[in-house]
């Protein structure tokens, strides 16, 4: 029997381990990422790899000791080189001495028959069409409410009376949400989460706005970031991601498999000063920090892995981009630091910096926006 | 008369500062930190009081650097501010329509865009620490030079050597190998100040736009050879505040004096014979294993960190 694990990025753990074991498989569930994950990592990774690279393989290894026989990670298509970081990792796995097999789902448009190949492997039960559908409603339905949950965390953190209370309440969900058994339960739930996250004591005001930009698994995965969105929160921030699990799954796997680009805006508005794709996420950061700007956020926060080109790339366009919109920004370079006082520091500053602006621009409105769509 | 006390704990100095209600400095000191915070305040606040035998009415304090969570809950701060504010808002008191403060201290550099008396951008460096004062601490150390004698060697050079700046196992290795082909220990240094400009300008002041007036300060300050590298590449004077080393702790003291504090939480100067103490247990509450610091005043625990998920977390949300 398969034995399968897989990355650990944010909470798509949740569904993909529904979707595996109804596919018949057994799953070895990944552990959120720890300081021994990361020794693992940076032990077997060669040392100029980046971040992500270092606590996805030392996740791998956590798995494969607890079992796990079949590794499934997404690949990609490069020019960044972690479109090639799965061979690698199979490759240092294997001289280490583990036996699994890799699986790895290349994105459809260009690898249709592939993925199809591979997603063969992890299918080892007989199911019926109306199966696959069940399967893929509850599944897609699980994948979105997360989202929502975790981007209610964003909205009500800020005005939260108690600190702290926002993440109980989203940590609570989450565990809601993993325990839902069939569709039904996920609705019932869905009107649960909404409950807790209002019965939030709430400030009424108009929030710093900040929007965060950057390569992909520093977004997703708050161990990786040191738990920025919670740390901006609680200075009273509120927080948007210019990416989440389900538009990037929509983006990467449905409309590329039709050949549409995915995040078109991003693209679209990046496209006067990055024409070019130079890999990971780079165009896109630029492109959403131009969406964050209109929308009227404050400033933008650049997560970047040391040393990701794509993002130095979109870092040494980000000054013109911002200053042409009126926002500031602040990158972050991430490794596997995990004192938080120099990160702390560094969005104190920037948050004062922010204040300082809008008292010199405009007056703080009353009545928030985002307090309204609380309300 | 009122006074407001500024502490800023940075990784290699702990400076105290007090300033009077018109902000005009009273009293400052100076003490490395050692690696012991804690120790480093207490004396700092026992050599503070040294002159007045600790008889200001201090109406507020704030506390500032990379310890300043620390220091808040043993002075008593009333404002706990990161360094980049604190040291933006020295300077403007000092050079109001300053529009660039380059600061370099013990373990880090900064740089603070500002226009209009407002901060509009900043860069902490965040690679490493070439470029900074325990680094030309260690290389004066080296060459046996005193550390305050370091800057005027570099002015006597008449031509550099080019050292390599970008980092500072380059750097170090290009200064040995140079000076055993039998360069002049002189040229040598500002080979060093240059390439350490260089690094400033072209790694955490990338992007800036730098305009004058300029504020360079930090410990680093002192050097005369780092000013004169800076003008040189700049183009452009750069002031040196008078009290350049200890401008974070000035600023936490203005930022305090502007707080509109009704009652101070301040301990008092006597704070040197309390005894505090710190020790950390490991939580295994969860994969993460946080080490939580306790802090305690004679055995009693008075603040709590580190952990992830606040549970240890004493309430007390007016300092942090």
């Amino acid at each position: 029997m398969r034995r399968v694990s897989f990355p650990y990025m944010g909470t798509s753990y949740i569904p993909f381990e529904k979707l595996i074991t109804a596919f018949g498989n057994e799953v070895v569930v990944p552990q959120r990422p720890t300081e021994e994950t990361i020794s693992y990592g940076t032990k077997y990774a060669p040392e100029f790899a980046c971040y992500p690279f270092k606590i996805v393989l030392g996740t791998y290894i956590q798995a494969l000791k607890a079992g796990a026989n079949t590794l499934v990670s997404s690949g990609g298509v490069g020019p960044c080189r972690a479109g090639l970081y799965t061979t690698l990792q199979e490759k240092i796995l294997k001289d280490l001495g583990y036996e699994f097999e890799m699986i790895v789902l290349e994105p459809p448009g260009r690898h249709l028959k592939d993925l199809m190949h591979n997603i063969k492997k992890l299918i080892n039960t007989r199911l019926t069409l109306r199966d696959y559908l069940n399967i893929g409603r509850f599944t897609w339905k699980q994948l979105v409410l997360l989202d929502k949950v975790e981007r209610l965390s964003h909205k009500t953190r800020p005005l939260e009376v108690k600190k702290g209370e926002s993440t109980q309440v989203y940590k609570k969900c989450v565990e809601l949400i993993a325990g839902a058994e069939e569709y039904k339960d996920l609705t019932d739930i869905e009107r649960e989460t909404q409950q807790l996250y209002d019965a939030i004591e709430k400030r009424d005001y108009d929030p710093i706005k900040i929007g965060i930009v950057g390569e992909i698994y520093v977004l997703m995965e708050p161990s990786s970031n040191l738990e920025i969105e919670e740390i901006l929160g609680e200075l009273g921030v509120y927080v948007e991601r210019s990416m989440f699990l389900s538009g990037y799954t929509i983006s990467n796997a449905v409309m590329d498999l039709f050949h549409m680009a995915g995040e078109r805006d991003a693209k679209k508005m990046a496209a006067p000063y990055f024409k070019e794709m130079c890999g990971g996420h780079g165009r896109e950061s630029i492109g959403n920090s131009i969406i964050f700007a209109k929308r009227g956020f404050d400033g933008i926060i650049q997560l970047s892995p040391f040393t990701c080109i794509p993002e130095i790339v979109a870092k040494s366009i980000l000054p013109k981009v911002c200053k042409e919109h009126g926002v500031r920004f602040l990158t972050i370079s991430l490794d596997e630091q995990t004192g938080k006082e120099g990160l702390r520091t560094r969005l104190e500053a920037f948050v004062d910096l922010l204040m300082a602006k809008r008292k010199k621009t405009k007056p703080v409105k009353v009545k928030s926006l985002v307090a309204k769509e609380m309300a | 008369m009122g006074y407001y006390l500024g502490v800023d704990v940075g990784s290699v100095s702990t400076n105290l500062v007090l300033i009077d209600e018109d902000g005009v400095l009273e009293e400052a000191t100076y003490i490395r930190t050692q690696g012991n915070p804690i120790k480093a305040v207490q004396e700092g606040m026992k050599k503070l009081s040294f002159r007045n035998k600790g008889k200001w009415d201090v109406k507020g304090v704030g506390a500032t650097g990379s310890g300043r969570q620390l220091a808040g809950v043993i002075v008593g701060a009333d404002v706990v501010k990161n360094e980049i504010t604190a040291h933006a808002v020295a300077a403007l008191r000092e050079v109001p329509n300053v529009q660039t403060v380059l600061e370099i201290g013990g373990q880090d550099s900064k740089i603070i865009i500002l226009r209009d008396g407002v901060v509009t951008d900043f860069a902490m460096n965040t690679v490493c620490a070439a470029g900074t004062g325990s680094f030309l601490d260690q290389q004066a150390n080296r060459l046996n030079i005193p550390i305050e004698k370091f800057g005027n060697y570099a002015l006597k050079s008449k031509s550099p050597v080019r050292i390599a700046g970008r980092c500072a196992v380059f750097a170090e290795s290009d200064m040995v190998h140079k000076q055993q082909l039998g360069y002049k220990a002189e040229d040598i240094i500002r080979g060093l100040c240059e390439a350490l400009v260089r690094n400033y300008l072209n790694n955490i002041a990338k992007g800036k736009e730098i305009c004058s007036r300029i504020v360079f300060q930090g410990g680093v300050a002192a050097n005369a050879g780092m000013k004169a590298a800076f003008e040189e590449s700049l183009k452009e004077e750069v002031y040196i505040p008078k009290h350049y080393d200890v401008m974070g702790a000035i600023g936490a003291a203005l930022l305090a004096k502007d707080a509109e504090i009704s009652k101070t939480r301040f301990k008092g100067f006597g704070l040197s014979d309390i005894k505090f103490t710190a020790d950390s247990f490991e939580c295994n509450g969860c994969p993460n294993h946080c080490e939580v610091v306790n802090i305690k005043m004679e055995g009693k625990v008075i603040a709590r960190w580190g952990d992830r998920c606040n549970k240890w977390k004493i309430a007390d949300d007016k300092i942090a």
